[in-house]
């Protein structure tokens, strides 16, 4: 290469040539401007036309503020196991031997961030002041939360703040109580309720509502004559993707959705609830007569005691642990109600350790009147998670943390769209990440993997929000300001009468339908 | 450095070719609202993940990285497009792509969330870039094509 150079750059001799050698890659930079724009503007065209169609923005669903929280509220749990505590954690109490754990375990892992996020976990003005649990182990560790009204771990010394009772019954009595949270075996829920509610105690009570259908029926009589605030603990009511996941219904996205498929999937010991059985727990500090109650003359067993979901007598299977959950999100999205029929299979292929619930389980409910199918199937055997997915002629949405709109091939609404090329088939029509402002059917698929998996707006802001402390914060805003919350007793109708006819129908082996004027199941 | 005309024009396309790479890339991350890192380093693997995990822990230094990260990419890009300033942006855009590697080396064994589009054994993408922008800083083109022949002159001779 000869050529008279500018040796010596902006100092030196500045002629025509060097100025067009030193400006000579510019025009790329001009060609990707044009690819840039010409690109920006269909995007633009596109999702402006996308969003239009759909009537969908990206604002996270409206939740109405709290009311003031100046009034303080008297609490007291019935139940104080695995549950009971998380609950009680959701409050405001934990017991100091967890915080230390978790003090521990933030030091060596940073990334750790569960005592942190309980410090900065919301105070909601409550004092717990009455702690019931037939073992005595699980009482003594809820009366040591009741004192942690600092959050602090075994270093601090707290010392008990609440009174144990030694029945339910008698802290139902005590009058340092305004609200109890009933966490025990589901034998127990209806009983309970109906004693609080005549103690004119509220009540939150863990899900499933009702170990039997006969107990349904006096259990709501009971909260809804006392006029008690009531909330059941499906805490899913919190979850921000199903309040959206509601607008994308209700706007027609999925056009008429004929079948919805949910599941559960498990595959641990404990997930199969066979849970760790207490070194120290036998006769002596177990007071099984009082566990047991009238619903089951068996003698003593560790195994029934800290196992109970494996048996009828106590518990509800698959159907009021997990599979009310499931139909909880779709019945507050869809207001799906009680089914026309159920119809459930399953058997116990895998745990075969003395259980009568079955492991694997299915169960068929029918809306004719909604023109739709709900389908639950679980297996506490296998993890391969299917997820929630509702399926419609234009189009389906898989649901989880986040939510997704998938549009469909052969969709009626979206054909000429399609035709077009502002929808494509292959790729999400409508994207909703928590906490995430943008909609966008083209590169947030990505996001959209990372929220699913937790991964996303865990961290952003430092912080986790708990849908549990959420729900049990709703309850008591609605205890100061007499609203009803989002699981009132008439949704927990529903989600027991749903529950009892899937167990009703493998049970006894048979369809069930739903008489809605008798309100019974024939 | 003396050049063929062949060897020039393959060293001055490879510049613009990663520039335009760069560059697209900022500029995508810039004009959306909801970008951020945190997947990114979340996803994080291998000796070094624990320091990316910390930069996405904290929001203060998350928005630092994602500004730095942003910018970075138009700035390099721009710098090879142009000519401009070439040795500084050849060295930058090694570093950024050095980060990119280092928080997720293809090795075997680890497993990330983000889906990669091809098959990577140890080197992937990211690796060759790299040490491609390498070839460019030892075989600069700035000086003969490109806006530091305005600004720092060919550094050379008159003749050659």
């Amino acid at each position: 290469m000869t050529m008279e150079d500018n040796k010596q750059g902006l100092l030196g001799r500045m002629d025509r040539r060097n100025m067009l050698k030193g400006l000579a890659t510019v025009p790329f930079l001009g060609a990707f401007a044009i690819g840039w724009w010409r690109k920006r503007r269909k995007d633009h065209y596109l999702q402006h036309s996308l969003l239009k169609e759909l009537g969908m923005d990206a604002s996270a669903p409206y939740i109405p503020p709290s009311p003031s929280s100046d009034k303080t509220i008297r609490l007291g749990i019935i139940g104080y196991g695995g549950r009971g505590a998380h609950l009680v954690r959701g409050a405001g109490f934990a017991d100091p031997e967890l915080i230390q754990a978790w003090k521990e375990a933030a030091l060596i892992d940073s990334d750790d961030k569960r005592y942190e996020d309980f410090l900065a976990q919301e105070d909601l003005n409550v004092e717990l002041n009455g702690v019931c649990d037939v073992y005595d182990i699980r009482a003594e560790r809820g009366l040591l939360a009741s004192g942690n009204v600092a959050r602090e771990g075994t270093d601090a010394g707290v010392t008990p703040k609440a009174r144990r009772y030694r029945t339910y019954q008698e802290l139902l009595e005590a009058d340092d109580i305004d609200a109890v949270i009933i966490a025990t075996p589901d034998h127990w829920h209806a009983q309970m309720t109906i004693d609080a509610a005549m103690a004119g105690k509220h009540v939150y009570v863990e899900k499933g509502m009702t170990r039997t259908l006969e107990e349904t029926y006096p259990m709501v009589d009971a909260v809804k004559e006392s006029g008690i605030c009531f909330q059941l603990g499906h805490q899913g009511r919190q979850t921000e993707s199903y309040l959206k996941a509601r607008e994308a219904v209700e706007k027609g996205l999925l056009g008429n959705i004929n079948l919805i498929e949910v599941c559960t999937n498990r595959n641990t010991p404990n997930g199969a609830w066979q849970y760790e059985i207490d070194e120290e727990a036998g006769p002596h500090n177990i007071d099984w007569k009082q566990f047991s109650g009238p619903y089951s003359d068996h003698p003593f067993s560790l195994e029934r005691y800290f196992r109970w979901r494996c048996w009828w007598d106590y518990g509800t299977g698959l159907s009021g642990d997990l599979f009310t959950h499931e139909y909880d999100a779709i019945n507050q999205i869809l207001d799906l109600g009680i089914p026309y029929s159920a119809v459930s299979s399953g058997g116990i292929y895998h745990f075969k350790d003395g259980r009568e619930v079955p492991d694997v389980w299915q169960v068929t409910c029918e809306y004719p009147a909604r023109d739709l199918t709900l389908l639950y199937s679980a297996s506490l055997a296998s993890s391969r998670n299917r997820g929630k997915v509702l399926m419609g002629h234009d189009g389906h949405m898989e649901l989880g943390n986040s939510l997704t709109v998938w549009p469909d091939r052969d969709s009626t609404r979206y054909a000429k769209m399609i035709e077009k090329g502002i929808i494509d088939p292959e790729k999400p029509l409508f994207n909703y990440i928590p906490g995430k402002k943008n909609v966008d059917a083209v590169s947030s698929a990505t996001e959209a993997y990372f929220a699913g998996r937790g991964l996303l707006y865990t961290y952003r802001g430092g912080r986790r929000v708990d849908t549990t402390h959420l729900h049990i914060k709703e309850w008591l805003d609605c205890i100061r300001s007499g609203q009803q919350p989002s699981c009132n007793i008439d949704q927990g109708f529903q989600e027991a009468i749903t529950a009892q006819m899937a167990i009703i129908s493998y049970r006894e082996n048979r369809k069930v339908y739903w008489d809605p004027d008798r309100q019974i199941i024939i | 450095m003396k050049y063929s005309k062949w060897q020039f024009t393959a060293l001055l396309l490879l510049r613009v070719l990663i520039g335009w790479h760069f560059l697209y890339e900022g500029l995508v991350k810039l004009i959306n609202p909801d970008w951020s890192s945190i997947g990114y380093l979340l996803d994080s693997k291998w000796i070094l993940s624990g320091f990316f995990h910390s930069l996405a822990a904290s929001p203060g230094l998350l928005n630092v990285v994602d500004f730095l990260n942003v910018w970075g990419l138009i700035l390099v890009g721009l710098g090879l497009v142009l000519g401009v300033f070439t040795r500084i942006s050849t060295v930058g855009g090694m570093v950024l792509l050095g980060f990119y590697y280092l928080s997720h080396p293809p090795l075997l064994n680890l497993e990330y969330v983000l889906p990669s589009e091809g098959s990577y054994l140890i080197v992937n993408k990211t690796l060759i870039e790299m040490f491609g922008l390498w070839v460019l800083y030892l075989f600069p083109t700035g000086r003969i094509m490109g806006i530091d022949r305005i600004i720092f002159g060919t550094g050379k001779s008159n003749k050659q």
